[in-house]
């Protein structure tokens, strides 16, 4: 009888998966899983800082390209995660998110950006730019198409992101985290973390280095992370169900240019 | 002070010699121009003939706090003799050492024909004096150099104080005698390709024989870019009097390869004529060996190993 | 052969340092006999029985048969593409169309190499530029409207967009594949279904382009490709089920195409020639600006409809500009198309090497003055040395009518408004260029410039969601970002 190698559920951050600085895990789904700390979590957010530039830098057809390339290295992967879900219709919900924010990526300044015709001799125009660091706290279920309706878009228009993955059903975003690892996202764009939410979100919540939150996954008392938001003018985003561009706006800031038009 | 003429805060230039405009230079474009050149694949006896034209046009390089005589001593024999196991492979042009090793470089190159050049004014940073950076290179001069590199005082350029740069050049000229000289621009510190053409067509106008991209102790150093933006300007000044300027591009070329494209970006701006170390030169120091595997895997058709090459 | 004006043999380059030919193989291409049409999703035999060769412009060398499509054979495909639109293209959940996009714009990336090398021995390119500009564009159309095929009510707001049905799409020789893609990518993101006629002398990247629909799976009849000549075209404008036309290519054919439906009801977009201007002012970052005439002119050997033709440069810094650009002209390699080394490929066709020789020698005859630099051209093959042409004045034949070849003619102006008004003098207006420093011109510039595309700074740049097309008889109609799905659609 041939015993399996049994997998290692790690933390996903700057690329690498490393376990958690304080050494602990907790048994969910039949395994351990690291129990993040509130030093992963500085960690994570120090490595998405890091990352933030140059994934904002690239154009948005690479972009776009990326997230295409997740949505063939989840395809690839389609049974694995049907095990992990027990849904294969999950699965390609999850698939098919990747698809649809990936087109997203050249589109987002063309529907929300403008110019706009102001009454004097000057050009104006608005365009649409990643707001920077991400908070993203995943709903419990599903627990993988919930995340990536979450996940991609932030991602897509340049964002970088530290997600905190579902408390009780955990596994799915790891191996999430090992499908982004190999499909040219940059280390430190996307960071996961696994564990307890009541005492990650507070500290994800209260960062003064994170721009923006979304709090979808939050099942508890949803105002005192964001009085928590409060203290850096945090950007709380309370995105609906579904996907739309909109979703993706709300980690966009807006930026308006002026310039006199003459000779 | 030197007779030169006054230059208002905003700079003018002197109107003899006729220097072309300063104008600007367009980033996106010059790049896209030098990753294009990049990109010619040359035919094999012309590679030859670049790789053997490169070691002609090395000033190899030793600018350390550690350096010493002995130190010196074997990159003089190294620059005398590359190759000892292929004795057509030339000497470089010259060796370049700090001021104090002058003299020990100057005794083992002897009659060789290698030059011997060397930095001064307070290199790398310029932060001194005029009058003790002008009597550094009195010095040298006095000494012997055949060559002597100048920084420019990045600290005055980036201030807006153009005068200051070009009448320092003006001063360290003036007391070069016989040697030439290089006016080191430091690019890495200008910000700007617009700023980078400037400073080129000050130094130019300071009396410079050459003018180089860096002092190799920043980075970036050498670029393909910067290098086409400085051999544009001194075009420029070719057109417009007669005149011309060498260019060095220094620190940052290690490869062989690299050495060849800016040789094709010399070529296709400059043309042949300046395909002399009399008005190019690269500043290195580990290129020498790889340009001298490329060389020997040319004429053995086997790729090298560098255990077989000396390290000086 | 060359232009008479051309001297002989001498090389600028010493031999010292010639670049060597760096040619790519051609071995990648596996290239059929013969072509039949491909209708509903495989290739038949035309019912016209006629094939003629497809010429290699570099060696004159025939490359294959390929078929000519009659009336006949146009009507089999539209019935194809018909019967594949009503038969459930255009129900397909629109994120699943979008997949096949997506399948189409992977498969050119993995293929671009071989793609690159076909397109440049049909057509006469240089591989660098179908390696480094054409394919990249091809796939990046692809990919472009592969996301919008499931978003186009965020491209309307408070409409219902529906295909049209049946699109007949005709396109020219000048990037055949990436035209192609132009025509193809929005259409089928739309929803409708596809009959297109390549290029007469260039129709073999489209035909194997057949072969990633096959690799990506799309259903038969979805995009049908009818290879002839002129007549074939005709066919597939005026067939009464086609309820759309795309065309680009030359003025005069437009305006029989715009005669043809005429009354029909048919959609139609137009993307016709050019005549541009490129402007440079005397605080333009010179030796940046020349690069971008050189660019504007000599990339693809001026067959392109938004060739900056027209140099108008500010007098105060005409001499500077002038040496400076016949100093570039001399550093142009013409040659092999399949070198990587060369800049400026063969002509297309002995009928548009004709015709640039002919609008050369008016320029001559009328009075202005011609510089070619010294340039050694290959014995076989259609070939035109990089020409400028000085002291041009507005009403000369060669500043007033598209050339379509490596031919720049140049004018001089003293204030923008003159500039302006030169510029705009002309039934043309696909695109213009300008050279300046200062940001507020840039600004005025492109406010009274009357052209589609205005390049700031530099020239011949394309990207899939940026909008192209003209004014004035230089077509109407926009293809690229979002504006260019509306051609497709029918907005409820």
């Amino acid at each position: 009888m041939r015993l399996p190698v049994k997998k290692t559920y790690k933390l996903y951050i700057g690329g690498s998966f490393p376990r958690s600085e304080s050494g602990r895990s907790y048994e969910v789904e039949g395994a351990n899983v690291a129990l993040a700390s509130r030093k992963d979590l500085r960690d994570a957010v120090r490595a998405a800082r890091e990352a933030f530039p140059k994934w904002a830098g690239m154009t948005a057809y690479n972009r776009g390209q990326v997230l295409y390339r997740v949505a063939e290295m989840m395809e690839g992967r389609r049974e694995q995660f049907a095990e992990l879900t027990g849904s294969e219709a999950e699965v390609n919900s999850a698939v098919d998110s990747w698809v649809w924010y990936a087109g997203w990526a050249d589109k987002l300044g063309q529907v929300l950006g403008s110019s706009n015709p102001v009454a004097g001799p000057y050009f104006n125009f608005t365009v649409p730019e990643p707001t920077g660091v991400v908070g993203v706290v995943a709903p419990e279920e599903p627990a993988l198409s919930g995340l990536v309706a979450r996940l991609a878009p932030a991602i897509v228009g340049g964002n970088a992101v530290v997600l905190i993955a579902s408390e009780h059903r955990p596994l799915a975003a790891v191996t999430l985290a090992e499908v982004l690892a190999t499909s040219d996202v940059p280390g430190g764009v996307v960071n996961v973390l696994t564990g307890r939410k009541a005492d990650l979100c507070p500290v994800l919540a209260g960062h003064m280095d994170v721009n923006a939150i979304d709090l979808a996954g939050v099942d508890g008392d949803r105002a005192e992370l964001e009085r928590l938001a409060a203290e850096n003018v945090k950007r709380v985003v309370r995105n609906g169900e579904g996907q739309s561009p909109w979703h993706a706006a709300a980690f966009l800031e807006l930026k308006t240019v002026w310039h006199p038009i003459g000779v | 002070m030197a007779q030169a003429p006054v230059l208002p805060r905003g700079f003018e230039l002197p109107l003899e010699p006729r220097l072309p405009r300063i104008g600007s230079v367009d980033q996106v474009a010059v790049e896209e121009r030098a990753a294009d050149l990049s990109r010619r694949s040359i035919k094999r006896e012309s590679k030859l003939f670049a790789l053997d034209l490169a070691v002609r046009m090395m000033d190899l390089t030793t600018l350390e706090g550690a350096d010493t005589p002995g130190k010196v001593a074997a990159l003089s024999s190294k620059a005398m003799r590359p190759d000892p196991s292929d004795l057509t492979v030339p000497p470089v042009a010259a060796v370049c050492v700090y001021p104090n090793l002058v003299p020990h470089a100057l005794e083992r190159v002897g009659d060789s024909g290698v030059k011997v050049a060397s930095v001064a004014t307070a290199f790398p940073s310029g932060q001194s004096p005029l009058e003790i950076k002008v009597e550094e290179a009195a010095l040298v001069a006095e000494v012997g150099a055949h060559e002597i590199d100048m920084v420019i005082d990045r600290g005055a350029f980036l201030s807006g104080n153009y005068a200051k740069v070009y009448d320092e050049v003006r001063r360290v000229k003036e007391v070069c005698g016989e040697a030439h000289l290089k006016v080191i621009l430091e690019t890495g510190e200008l910000g700007t390709y617009d700023n980078v053409r400037r400073a080129s067509l000050l130094a130019v106008a300071g009396g410079a024989d050459f003018i180089k991209t860096s002092t190799g102790k920043i980075q970036p150093a050498a670029t393909l870019p910067v290098t086409l933006v400085m051999l544009e300007a001194i075009r420029d000044v070719y057109e417009e009097t007669g005149r011309r300027v060498g260019m060095k591009p220094a620190g940052g070329i290690r490869y062989a390869k690299q050495a060849v494209q800016y040789l094709v970006l010399l070529n296709e701006t400059l043309g042949p004529e300046w395909l002399t170390p009399d008005l190019f030169r690269f500043g290195a120091s580990s290129l020498l060996n790889d340009i001298l595997l490329q060389i020997r895997k040319e004429k053995t058709g086997r790729y090298q190993s560098p255990d077989y090459f000396t390290l000086d | 052969m060359g232009s008479p004006a051309v001297k002989q043999d001498r090389s600028l380059v010493p031999s010292a340092f010639e670049y060597a030919p760096a040619p790519e193989s051609r071995d990648v291409v596996q290239l059929e006999k013969r072509y039949g049409l491909f209708i509903g999703g495989e290739f038949v035999e035309p019912r016209s029985g006629e094939f003629q060769p497809s010429i290699s412009p570099a060696t004159e060398e025939p490359l294959a048969d390929v078929a000519y499509a009659d009336a006949e054979d146009v009507a089999l495909a539209v019935t194809a593409a018909r019967e594949a639109f009503d038969d459930g293209w255009s129900d397909i959940a629109p994120a699943e169309r979008a997949k096949y996009l997506y399948r189409i714009a992977r498969i050119l990336q993995e293929r671009s190499r071989e793609f690159a090398v076909l397109e440049s021995l049909d057509g006469g390119k240089p591989i660098r530029e179908s390696r480094d500009v054409d394919l990249p564009l091809a796939a990046a159309h692809f990919f472009y409207y592969a996301g919008w095929a499931d978003k186009l009510e965020y491209a309307f707001p408070n409409r219902t967009p529906r295909p049209l049905g049946v699109a007949g799409q005709v396109i020219p020789w000048n990037f055949p594949l990436l035209m192609l893609s132009w025509k193809v990518a929005p259409a089928l993101a739309a929803g409708n279904t596809v009959v297109l006629k390549p290029a007469e002398t260039t129709p073999l990247t489209a035909l194997l382009f057949c072969d990633v629909l096959r690799q990506a799976e799309v259903p038969p009849g979805v995009v049908n490709i009818v290879t002839g000549d002129g007549r074939a075209g005709a066919e597939v404008v005026k067939h009464p089920d086609v309820d759309k036309v795309a065309f680009t290519g030359s003025t005069e054919v437009g305006k029989e195409i715009q005669r043809a439906v005429a009354g029909t009801g048919k959609k139609l977009t137009l993307e016709l020639g050019g005549k541009a201007a490129n402007i440079i002012f005397d605080d333009a970052p010179l030796d940046q600006a020349v690069e971008g005439i050189v660019n504007g002119i000599y990339f693809n050997q001026g067959h392109v409809c938004c060739a900056g033709s027209r140099l108008l440069v500010q007098e105060s810094i005409y001499e500077q500009v002038i040496a400076k650009l016949k100093r570039r002209m001399g550093t142009l390699r013409v040659g092999d198309p399949l070198d990587k080394n060369t800049d400026v490929g063969a002509i297309n066709s002995k009928a548009q090497l004709d015709r640039i020789t002919e609008l050369v020698a008016a320029g001559e005859e009328e009075g202005a003055e011609i510089f070619q630099p010294p340039c050694r051209l290959p014995e076989k093959g259609w070939w035109f040395a990089p020409t400028v042409f000085t002291n041009v004045a507005q009403s000369y034949r060669i500043a007033q009518e598209e050339i379509f070849g490596p031919v720049l003619s140049v004018l001089t102006f003293r204030t923008p408004d003159e500039a302006v008004e030169k510029a705009n003098n002309t039934p043309y207006g696909l695109s213009a260029g300008v050279w300046t420093e200062k940001g507020s011109r840039i600004l005025s510039m492109a406010q009274q410039l009357r052209a589609g595309v205005i390049w700031a700074n530099t020239y011949n740049r394309f990207d899939p969601g940026s909008p192209f097309g003209g004014y004035k008889e230089s077509g109407f109609g926009r293809e690229g970002g979002l504006h260019g799905l509306e051609p497709y659609m029918r907005l409820e």
